[in-house]
């Protein structure tokens, strides 16, 4: 299974133009079934999107997707995972940004209008704020709802304090 | 005194026309327009949460209903990111299988979308006509995996079964009539006065602002961006088959119409080629430790027994690592991110689904315009709450 031939991330065209304009925002890279994913430092990431998509040689003017992943236990706890595609040259890339909890991770927003829902969903499932954004609420749970359900600390089942409120009797 | 100039009102999460649970808040100049802000997540049940909870096998029903109407698709996507991750190739009876019932997934998907769009303009005969067709569908899903809705065929390694006997013979009479129904809904539509007038030139949405938006599926390609994930990506071997991408070009209610339109008759193209190259064969990955032994050898051989009761009792291990695995449903760009710490449960599984993607550029479309076309540029984006809600 673990047989197949990974591509050298180093060699990615995007790596090295990435390496090469903007040095200090590449923090490391990694491949996993030829996937590249560069990991960015969380205050580069704005300009580090920007310059992907504007790019001629590189053009990543889509962005697919933007979600987190909580590494309870790990420091800094989330990533925020960035899934970028270039229509032109039909190539994807992943970009990521750890941030600690409590911390708050730049808004992509003024690169991509996309990026508003994504980035509240993050901030509603993660509680990852995300700065610079224009309307930061929640998004698919209830406004006033405790918690942060995508959290790995947060219960599989109902919420404790949902049934505190009303289903004391038992 | 300054007079109030604009109204507030809600529209939905009731309203039939928002295609289930869609809330609107409208800010209105009289019928026209000035603000629209969507709420949603009415239909959240934490799937993402839940597929942490349960072993990849265990997923895939919970696919299903995400996108109710094109269950393959879903199934589709997710499988992909798992086979991916544990960087197996399926069989090819498996792959065309997976062809043919996804591309008849569009078109009953698609089917949906044209009837209700249409009822929601005011055509009602065409509904009644889309669901006679799909109704054909259904069956066919019934034949293959017993359930007509939240069918669940695919599975990780390959499919749950193989084909039904009969199932070619029932594909190929769908195959043959459907062009000439297709063309019925068109006498109906396409050059209808009214219904031009109802959509051509309402909702325009340029190609910059589509891309800028994250737009995919038709709806993209209706602003003239022929981005189709079939053709730049492909996946299950879509670059053996001869077919072509829709294309528009006002990007308008009208465009989005004429290309799911476009598309239903290049699935059946893809069907009709899917089944003259039907290859014979195994229909899942011949690896014990991923896809159960056939249920006769469980029954004669202790290490097939073995096999059985560990992947109902544990499950498979997939390796360390992450992938993403995109693939054109019938709404746009469906993806799947998975991230695996090397146990038999997905760690992470995000579901970039179109319609949550999609629906965020409906502010954009319907700002200025009336709210009669509201009603036709909701029905054009073609989304399913329960998957912008996942």
């Amino acid at each position: 299974m673990d047989k197949l031939k990974e591509a050298e991330p180093e060699e990615h065209v995007t790596v090295r133009t990435l390496r090469e304009r903007l040095p200090d925002a590449v923090l490391s890279t990694k491949s996993f079934r030829n996937e590249i994913t560069i990991l960015v430092r969380a205050g580069d990431i704005v300009r580090a999107c920007r310059y992907l998509k504007e790019d001629p040689d590189l053009r990543y003017e889509f962005l697919s997707d933007l979600t987190a992943v909580d590494r309870l236990g790990e420091h800094p706890r989330f990533d925020l995972v960035y899934h970028l595609y270039s229509l032109q040259f039909k190539r994807r890339i992943r970009l990521k940004v750890q941030v600690e909890e409590g911390e708050m991770a730049p808004s992509v927003t003024s690169v991509w209008s996309t990026a508003n829902w994504h980035e509240r969903e993050v901030f509603d499932m993660f509680g990852i704020g995300c700065e610079g954004h224009p309307d930061l609420r929640r998004i698919l749970m209830p406004e006033g709802w405790e918690g942060h359900p995508l959290r790995k600390d947060y219960p599989v089942q109902a919420s404790p304090k949902w049934w505190e409120e009303g289903g004391k009797s038992d | 005194m300054t007079e109030a100039r604009t109204m507030t009102i809600n529209m939905g999460p009731q309203h039939p026309s928002t295609h289930g649970v869609l809330r609107l808040v409208l800010e209105l100049d009289g019928e026209i327009v000035v603000r629209c802000t969507p709420h949603i997540g009415y239909l959240h049940t934490g799937m993402e949460k839940i597929a942490e909870s349960k072993r990849y096998q265990q997923v895939i029903p919970i696919t299903d209903r995400m996108d109710y109407l094109a269950p393959l698709s879903n199934n589709l996507a997710y499988v992909l990111a798992v086979e991916k991750l544990l960087g197996i190739e399926i069989p090819p009876r498996a792959r065309v299988i997976r062809v043919m019932l996804t591309e008849l997934t569009r078109i009953g998907s698609h089917l949906v979308w044209l009837g209700t769009h249409a009822i929601d303009i005011g055509a009602m005969s065409v509904f009644l006509y889309a669901f006679r067709e799909r109704e054909q569908i259904l069956d066919i899903y019934e034949q293959v995996a017993g359930a007509r809705m939240m069918s669940s065929y695919f599975r990780v390694g390959g499919l749950f079964a193989d084909l039904p006997e009969g199932f070619e013979k029932t594909v190929r009479s769908f195959v043959t009539t459907f062009p000439d129904r297709l063309a019925e809904y068109e006498d109906l539509l396409t050059r209808n006065p009214i219904w031009i007038q109802r959509t051509k030139g309402v909702g325009v949405i340029k190609p910059e602002d589509a891309i800028d938006l994250g737009l995919s599926g038709p709806n993209l390609r209706a602003c003239g961006v022929p981005w189709d994930i079939r053709k730049s990506n492909p996946y299950s071997g879509y670059e053996q088959y001869t077919f072509e991408a829709s294309k528009g070009s006002h990007g308008d209610v009208y465009d989005r119409y004429l290309c799911r339109i476009f598309e239903m008759r290049q699935s059946v193209t893809i069907v009709r080629q899917a089944l003259e190259r039907l290859p014979d064969g195994p229909i899942a990955v011949q690896d014990p430790k991923l896809t159960p032994p056939p249920k006769p050898m469980v029954k004669q051989s202790m290490e097939a027994l073995i096999h059985h009761f560990l992947l109902w009792s544990e499950g498979f291990r997939a390796p360390a690592g992450e992938v993403y695995q995109s693939i054109e449903s019938p709404r746009g760009e469906y993806g799947v991110y998975l991230v695996s710490d090397g146990s038999n449960k997905p760690y992470r599984v995000h579901f970039r689904t179109p319609s949550f993607v999609n629906l965020q550029s409906l502010p954009r479309m319907v700002e200025g315009r009336l709210v009669a076309d509201l009603v036709a540029i909701i029905g054009s984006i073609d989304i399913v709450l329960g998957e912008v809600d996942r």
